[in-house]
């Protein structure tokens, strides 16, 4: 190797290498501020009790309200993407396989929907919420929540689909299978690792976004028990009261996002383990 | 006379000095043909990629599909179960009948003609389950639902294959967790199961070692008393060993076929001549 190209080497080697630890360590630094500020005020109180009377001025009691109502949405709004959504890659991918421009327009209009910001899925949802005579629910929460995650899991589970070879639906038909027994036996089953990421995606997607719930779900200091009463979410539960003028509320912001924060982190390497644990009858 | 079954460039017809004789041993072909292709043209808008091929298949015989690279062997085996219909880029038009039935007749129960045939791919594709039920699911697919019927028919199809043996002990471990070669094998008696009559096999060895091919090779010589065999091979050697009838192509069209020893050891067109001698 001559001079320069070590030197080309050398520079290349140095800028991926920050750029990758860079990245990493920004994660890490925001993970310590959040940890840092909310672990303080974390308690058994704060996570296993519901909010007491005062509670946003200082007062005693938790957030549960918002944890159970974060799971509750975001299982509700992901029982409904999958419903829509499970069948939507599958069709994309298995009856469409002929008509390669149709996936493509398809997969851009997803792709739109993805890029579309959640205040954006708040406002519509809070449109449609008025015109069927809704109030701020839990229902609203979930159909508002399940339109801003359905194209997430479509793209994500498509995304796996679209890697199965062509051979394997092939050797599918071959010994006899209808085009819905492909999908259902054959396709589903190969990309079942990629479904369980995407769901969990969907899933971690809709647990922390803010926007989308804002008008829609509203927002109490009870658990619902119905699907027509408002619910409570971490994310407003973070910014209510990080909006407090109280020292001692805004710390205990910082709990719940340390909460919300754990609860992704649970998401996303049980994805990993979960997808691992799945594969093992896939080709590769 | 009757209407010929094969098809010269017509280039080469000066070449036509045997062609009396190869008229009457297609028309002995006819007789036992279980397939026979009429007219096949398969197009895509930038051209053809099979122009009229005309061929007979005898019943219980191997034939081996030759030819370069992207004269259409591939496209041909599809053809044959209409995998082409999951390409709607590739038109197709003709008559394939099979066992007096055209399957190209919209209408045709496909799900019940593909499971006339058995394909093997150039690498074992088994579905996402475990050993067994990779053999069991085309039984399923039947609609047999009796366990005994079906363990019966996944012990038999996998002796058959020579793989019992092998994996008697871990019938429930995924299919993925077999070699290659064996892989090919499963997938062999995967589509045995469903008792077809046609065995589909696109270069079904040439992901595999000398040792599972040899295996795969004897296989087919034993199944050819109840299966018609269509193979396509790059292995001249192997062609040689296995096949009754050979069909070399060149650019969609079919240029010469006849029995191996004829055709590979005195070719007649200058193409297979040259093919031939690249080949070895
Ligand atoms: N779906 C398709 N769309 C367009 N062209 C196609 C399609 N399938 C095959 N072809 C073209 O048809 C020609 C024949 O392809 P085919 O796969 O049948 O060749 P082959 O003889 O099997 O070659 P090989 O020996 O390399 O496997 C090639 O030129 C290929 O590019
Ligand atoms: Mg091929």
């Amino acid at each position: 190797m001559n001079r320069r190209k070590i030197i080309e080497e050398w520079i290349f080697k140095t800028i991926s290498f920050l750029a990758a630890y860079s990245v990493v360590l920004i994660l890490l630094y925001l993970l310590i501020v959040v940890f840092n500020k909310g672990i303080g005020a974390l308690s058994w109180e704060i996570v296993f009790s519901l909010p007491k009377g005062g509670y946003y001025f200082g007062g005693g009691g938790g957030i549960l309200n918002a944890i159970v109502g974060s799971f509750y949405l975001s299982l509700g709004a992901t029982v409904l993407a999958v419903f829509i959504g499970l069948p939507a890659a599958l069709f994309i991918n298995v009856q469409l396989i002929r008509l390669k421009r149709t996936q493509n327009t398809i997969r851009f209009f997803l792709d739109a929907l993805w890029g579309i910001p959640s205040i954006v899925y708040g406002a519509f949802g809070f449109a449609v919420m008025l015109f069927f005579g809704l109030n701020a629910s839990l229902l609203a929460g979930i159909i508002t929540v399940a339109l801003l995650i359905t194209p997430i899991l479509v793209r994500a589970f498509d995304e796996v689909l679209k890697t199965i070879p062509v051979e394997l639906q092939e050797a599918s038909y071959s010994l006899g299978s209808t085009r819905t027994e492909t999908a259902l036996k054959v396709l589903f089953k190969q990309g079942f690792a990629g479904f369980i990421t995407a769901l969990l995606l969907a899933f971690g997607r809709g647990i922390g976004d803010a926007a989308s719930v804002l008008f829609t779900a509203g927002f109490t200091d009870n658990i619902p028990v119905t699907l027509d009463e408002p619910v409570a979410t971490l994310p407003l539960s973070i910014f209510f009261q990080l909006s407090s003028p109280i020292e001692a509320v805004r710390q205990r912001a910082y709990a719940a996002a340390v909460v919300l924060t754990v609860i992704i982190l649970i998401i996303s390497v049980s994805a990993r383990l979960l997808s691992k644990r799945y594969s093992k009858n896939i080709i590769k | 006379m009757k209407q010929m079954t094969f098809t010269y460039q017509p280039t080469l017809s000066a070449e036509s000095v045997t062609m009396q004789n190869e008229i009457a041993m297609a028309e002995e072909i006819k007789d036992t043909s279980i397939i026979s292709i009429k007219n096949l043209n398969v197009k895509t808008r930038d051209g053809a990629i099979l122009k009229n091929i005309n061929l007979e298949i005898p019943k219980n015989k191997i034939v081996v599909l030759l030819g370069p690279s992207g004269c259409g062997k591939t496209t041909l085996l599809k053809s044959l179960n209409r995998l082409t219909d999951l390409h709607k880029e590739l038109k197709v038009s003709g008559q394939i009948i099979i066992d007096g039935q055209d399957i190209m007749k919209a209408g045709q129960n496909l799900s019940a003609m593909r499971q006339r045939m058995g394909l093997l791919s150039q690498r074992p594709f088994p579905l996402p389950a475990s050993i067994y039920k990779n053999v069991a699911y085309g039984l399923k697919l039947k609609g047999i639902r009796s366990k005994k019927l079906i363990a019966h028919s996944v012990e038999t199809n996998l002796k058959r294959v020579g793989l019992w043996n092998e994996v008697k002990d871990r019938l429930k471990s995924p299919a993925t967790s077999l070699s290659i070669g064996q892989q090919q094998r499963l997938c062999l008696a995967r589509g045995l199961a469903v008792k077809p009559t046609i065995i589909l096999a696109d270069e079904p060895t040439s992901a595999l070692d000398p040792i599972s091919t040899k295996i795969i090779e004897n296989l087919f010589k034993e199944l050819k008393q109840h299966y018609t065999i269509i193979m396509v091979t790059h292995v001249l050697r192997q062609a040689l060993r296995l096949a009754d009838h050979v069909v070399f192509m060149y650019y969609g069209e079919i240029i010469e076929q006849g029995h191996p020893d004829e055709i590979l050891k005195n070719p007649k067109t200058t193409i297979l001549k040259k093919y031939l001698i690249d080949g070895n």
